[in-house]
């Protein structure tokens, strides 16, 4: 099963929504309700992460009998520094964004804790590529 | 406890979701900063937050929280008081601050 979102870059009136539809499809499916809360986060933070730093991205979801894997492709300014961007508490967001409650520096460390493959490629000026691989079993 | 008694006895204002009071509260949660929520929270919670865009109701609505509750006065935006009668999460309110409201919440449900 496969299912394609577009996030526009700046527009947090939609963030979240490919996250919630993806939890109600997996709801519908019987996936166990632990598994569902861990796709939720790591999805939702990788969401909200095109809409507050990239100009605009595309959520890749494919589900498969054994799990979920999730690719989310965005134009944008890239990651300079993978490491510093995984440390808790280190982000690059806007005053706007912090404002808002975002920008905290959680958002690639919760994915991380809650998948079960998780990779980074991203190229400075071009974009970012994540990967997300959590299993249902 | 159902939402309803809390909502009662500390004397909050029920800015939407009158028809989802009977839902049972687990606990609570405490943060302004949505991952920290998103990451930690759990399900049947209450959220204490001075928030009030329509993202609380993204995130508490995917971490099946039981209602949100803004401190010092605030209200809810238009667009968050929609967001909430569709995902049937009550938005509350309260003049305390929030340490003050979670001391009484925690007397509540601890």
């Amino acid at each position: 099963m496969q299912f394609e979102y577009k996030v526009e870059g700046g527009d947090f009136t939609m963030a979240g929504v490919a996250s919630s539809q993806v939890k109600k499809t997996l709801k519908q499916l019987g996936v166990d309700s632990s598994v569902i809360k861990r796709v939720v986060v790591a999805l939702y933070e990788a969401e909200v992460n095109i809409v507050a730093h990239a100009y605009r991205g595309v959520i890749y979801v494919d589900i498969e009998g054994d799990g979920i894997k999730l690719k989310l492709v965005d134009e944008g300014p890239g990651i300079p520094d993978v490491p510093l961007a995984m440390t808790k508490g280190f982000s690059t967001a806007s005053p706007s964004v912090r404002e808002m409650g975002f920008g905290a520096g959680m958002g690639l460390p919760n994915i991380s804790e809650n998948a079960d493959f998780f990779s980074i490629e991203t190229q400075v000026g071009q974009g970012t590529t994540l990967q997300i691989e959590i299993n249902f079993t | 406890m159902k939402l309803a008694e809390i909502a009662e006895k500390l004397d909050l204002t029920v800015f939407s979701g009158e028809n989802n009071l009977d839902k049972e509260v687990t606990g609570g949660y405490a943060s302004d900063l949505l991952s920290d929520v998103m990451g930690h929270a759990k399900e049947g919670q209450i959220w204490v937050t001075l928030q009030t865009h329509k993202n609380t109701m993204g995130v508490a609505s995917l971490k099946d929280l039981s209602a949100v509750v803004l401190v010092k006065g605030f209200a809810p935006e238009a667009d968050t008081l929609k967001l909430s009668e569709i995902e049937g999460i009550p938005v509350l309110g309260s003049d305390k601050e929030a340490f003050e409201l979670c001391g009484e919440l925690y007397k509540l449900l601890g």
